[in-house]
C-alpha cells in the first residue's frame, strides 16, 4: 500500500529522536533554572540598583561604539574581500575570522600586548600622545570590537556575494564610479545584511567578557561592562547576578526576534 | 556614410572567439542577431566597457575607447553609452524617477535638474504617474520603458539594448515593441540591439548583423535577409527550407546527390530556398508539370499559426505548411510515408560564392 510506505518512510528513529531531545533540553533548562531563580519580587527594586544601571548604561555606550567602529572599519574591509581579487585574498580572509575561534582572553592578552604602555602601538601611543589605552574605556571598546567585528564581516561579505553585480555594471554605464557606486547602489542593496551584522556584532560586543577583563580590568562605571558585572556579583551577591543575566538574556531574545526572518527561520 | 560607432571586437574568452566588424551610422538601428552562445552579449559588453578587447578597436564619435594595440581604454563610467539590459536591473531602492535621474545626476547636474530631466523622460514614456514607484511596484511593460528612459536620460552617442524585449509576456511585448520603436527612431545617436528574436530584430532595426560562433554569416537589409537566408539558422528565423548546390541551368545537385528543379537559370554554387507553404503533400506520387517530388516520411507535426507544419525526412529535410483540415483529410500522423512536391517556380535560387563563408549542411 503507497500510503503505508509514505508513513514508514517518514517515521523518525528512535536514535535520532532521543539524542535531539536531550539536546533541545540541555540547550533550554539553564535558561528555565535562571528563570527559575530569578527574585521576581524584589526584581523591579533590583533593577535600579545604581551598579545595575551603571553597569548597563556602559554596556550599551560599549557595545554602540564597538558597532560602529565595526561598521567604519569591517564593511570596507567585507567589500575589499567581496569584489576586488587580490592576491592572498583567501588567507585575508581566513584571518579575519580568527578572533571568531581565538578564545577571548587570548584577544585579550593580544591586545594587551599590543596596545599597552610596552606595546607595539601602545607605546607609540604613551610617547606621541600619552595616551594609555589598556584598562579605559577605550580599552573596552576596542576589545569588543576586536571580537565582533568578524561577525560582521562575514554577514557583509555574505551579503556582498549575495547581491547582483549587474547592478553595479548597470551604475557604471550610467557614468557612476566605484565609489558612488557602492554608496548609491550596493550599500542600499545590502542594507538588511549590513543591519543584520550590525545588532549580530552588536550582541557579541555586549556579551564580551574574556578580552575585555584581561585588557580593560574591572572598574565599576569605566570597564566593569554588564559581563565582568555578572561575573563579580556570583561570588558576593548570587540574586544580582541573576538579575544582571536575565538583563542580558532579554537582549538576547529581542535580538534573536529582530533577526528571526533573515536568521532563525529555515528557507 | 558617415560612422557613429566604428569597431572591430575581438574578444577571446575560453575557447571562444568574437571577430565582429561593426559599424553604425547616426540615428541608425542596427539589430545584432544569432542563436545563444554566437556572442551577442559579449559583443554588447565589450562596447559598455564591462569586458575588454584582446585586439581591434572601438571608436565612438571619433575618439577611441577601447584599442588594445594602442593600450586605450576608457572605462564604463567615462563612455558616452547607454544600456537597456536584460532584466533592466533597475535599482530595487530607488523610484522610477530616481532611477532615471541616477545618470543625469552622474552627468554633472544637480539633485533639482537629474530629476527635472528624469520626469521630462517619464513623460515622454508616458508614465508620469509611475514616478513615485518602486520598480517592484511596475509592471513588465512599465520597468522595460523606465529602463529605456534611464539608459537615454544620460543622452548617450551609443544606445544598446540587451533582448529588451524578452523579459515581457507575448501580450506585453506587442505594445512595448512598438512604443520601443518609436522612441528608437526619435534616437539620434548609434542603436545596437542584441537579440535573438528575429521579430525584433525586423521590426526595430533598419540593419540586421547576423553572427554565428562569433563571426558574421550575414548582413544586410531586413528585406534581402528574409528573401535570401544563407545559413540554415538565417533560414530557420525566418522560415524558410534552404539549401546549397551546384547548379547547371535549371537544375541544383545538392551536397547528398539529390537534385532540386528551380524556376530560373543559374549556373555554379546557389543557395534555393522556398517556404513551408509552397511544399505539398500527397498521399499518392503526383504527376505533371516541372515539380520537384520525393517520397518522404513525416517526423513531426506541430502547430504553427493557424497552420500545422510538418517535419519531413527523405531524400532531403524540409518542412511544410498544411491546414488543420488538409492534414486531417491526409490522415497525417508521425512516421507516415507521403509524397513531397514543390514547384519549380515557388523555389528561389542565388549565388552562394559572396564575402561570406557560410555553408549550409
Amino acid at each position: 500500500m503507497p500510503a503505508r510506505r509514505i508513513g514508514r518512510a517518514r517515521r523518525v528513529p528512535v536514535a535520532l529522536l532521543l539524542p535531539a531531545a536531550i539536546g533541545l533540553l540541555f540547550l533550554l533548562l539553564p535558561l528555565v533554572g535562571l528563570l527559575a531563580r530569578t527574585p521576581w519580587a524584589t526584581l523591579p527594586q533590583r533593577l535600579t540598583e545604581p551598579g545595575v544601571l551603571t553597569a548597563l548604561r556602559l554596556s550599551v555606550q560599549t557595545a554602540t561604539l564597538a558597532t560602529l567602529l565595526c561598521l567604519v572599519l569591517g564593511v570596507p574591509l567585507a567589500w575589499l574581500l567581496a569584489r576586488v581579487p587580490f592576491p592572498g585574498r583567501r588567507l585575508v580572509r581566513a584571518l579575519v575570522t580568527v578572533p571568531l575561534v581565538l578564545p577571548p582572553v587570548v584577544g585579550g592578552v593580544a591586545l594587551l600586548l599590543v596596545f599597552g604602555r610596552r606595546g607595539l602601538v601602545g607605546s607609540w601611543l604613551d610617547e606621541t600622545f600619552g595616551i594609555t589605552v589598556p584598562f579605559s574605556t577605550t580599552a573596552v571598546v576596542l576589545a569588543q570590537t576586536f571580537v565582533a567585528m568578524p561577525f560582521l564581516i562575514i554577514a557583509v561579505e555574505g551579503a556582498l556575494r549575495g547581491a547582483d553585480t549587474r547592478y553595479e555594471e548597470a551604475a557604471a554605464t550610467l557614468g557612476a564610479g566605484r565609489w558612488v557606486t557602492f554608496t548609491h547602489v550596493t550599500l542600499p542593496m545590502v542594507a538588511p545584511g549590513v543591519a543584520a551584522g550590525a545588532v549580530l556584532g552588536w550582541a557579541r560586543a555586549l556579551g564580551e567578557f574574556g578580552a575585555t577583563i584581561t585588557f580593560a580590568g574591572n572598574y565599576p562605571g569605566r570597564t566593569q561592562t554588564m559581563p565582568v558585572a555578572v561575573y563579580l556579583a556570583l561570588e558576593t551577591d548570587l540574586e544580582a547576578a541573576i538579575v544582571l543575566s536575565l538583563v542580558l538574556l532579554a537582549v538576547s531574545v529581542v535580538i534573536l526576534a529582530s533577526l528571526r526572518d533573515r536568521w532563525v527561520s529555515a528557507p | 556614410m558617415t560612422r557613429l560607432l566604428d569597431a572591430h571586437l575581438v574578444v577571446d574568452r575560453g575557447g571562444f572567439r568574437l571577430d565582429l566588424p561593426l559599424t553604425v551610422a547616426p540615428g541608425e538601428v542596427v539589430a545584432l542577431l544569432g542563436p545563444n552562445g554566437a556572442g551577442k552579449t559579449t559583443a554588447l559588453r565589450a562596447l559598455a566597457g564591462l569586458h575588454p578587447l584582446c585586439a581591434g578597436h572601438l571608436t565612438l564619435a571619433g575618439r577611441d575607447l577601447d584599442r588594445p594595440g594602442h593600450r586605450i581604454w576608457v572605462p564604463t563610467e567615462r563612455r558616452p553609452i547607454g544600456v537597456v539590459f536584460q532584466d533592466y536591473l533597475l535599482f530595487p531602492h530607488l523610484s522610477a524617477l530616481d532611477n532615471v535621474a541616477f545618470g543625469p545626476r552622474r552627468h554633472g547636474l544637480d539633485r533639482q535638474q537629474a530629476r527635472q530631466r528624469a520626469a521630462g523622460w517619464l513623460a515622454r514614456m508616458g508614465l508620469t504617474e509611475q514616478a513615485r514607484r518602486k520598480p517592484r511596484e511596475l509592471s513588465g511593460g512599465q520597468a522595460q520603458r523606465v529602463a529605456l528612459a534611464r539608459a537615454l536620460a544620460v543622452e548617450p552617442a551609443l544606445l544598446l539594448l540587451d533582448e529588451p524585449l524578452a523579459a515581457l509576456d507575448a501580450r506585453t511585448r506587442l505594445d512595448t515593441r512598438a512604443q520601443l520603436h518609436k522612441h528608437l527612431a526619435a534616437h539620434p545617436g548609434a542603436t545596437l540591439l542584441v537579440t535573438h528574436d528575429p521579430l525584433d530584430a525586423l521590426v526595430l532595426a533598419d540593419r540586421l548583423v547576423i553572427i554565428e560562433d562569433g563571426r558574421v554569416v550575414q548582413e544586410g537589409d531586413a528585406t534581402t535577409i528574409t528573401a535570401e537566408p544563407r545559413t540554415e539558422y538565417v533560414a530557420r528565423l525566418v522560415g524558410l527550407n534552404l539549401y546549397r548546390g551546384h547548379a547547371t541551368g535549371h537544375r541544383v545537385r545538392l551536397a547528398d546527390g539529390h537534385v532540386l528543379t528551380i524556376g530560373d537559370r543559374h549556373d555554379g554554387e546557389v543557395f534555393v530556398a522556398f517556404a513551408p507553404a509552397a511544399v505539398a503533400l500527397h498521399p499518392h506520387r503526383p504527376d505533371g508539370s516541372p515539380r520537384n517530388t520525393w517520397p518522404a516520411t513525416i517526423t513531426g507535426i506541430q502547430r504553427h499559426g493557424d497552420n500545422l507544419r510538418i517535419q519531413l525526412t527523405g531524400p532531403i529535410e524540409v518542412a511544410a505548411d498544411v491546414t488543420p483540415a488538409a492534414a486531417a483529410h491526409l490522415e497525417l500522423v508521425p512516421g507516415q510515408p507521403v509524397w513531397v512536391a514543390v514547384k519549380a517556380t515557388e523555389t528561389r535560387a542565388y549565388p552562394a560564392a559572396t564575402a561570406t563563408d557560410a555553408t549550409v549542411d
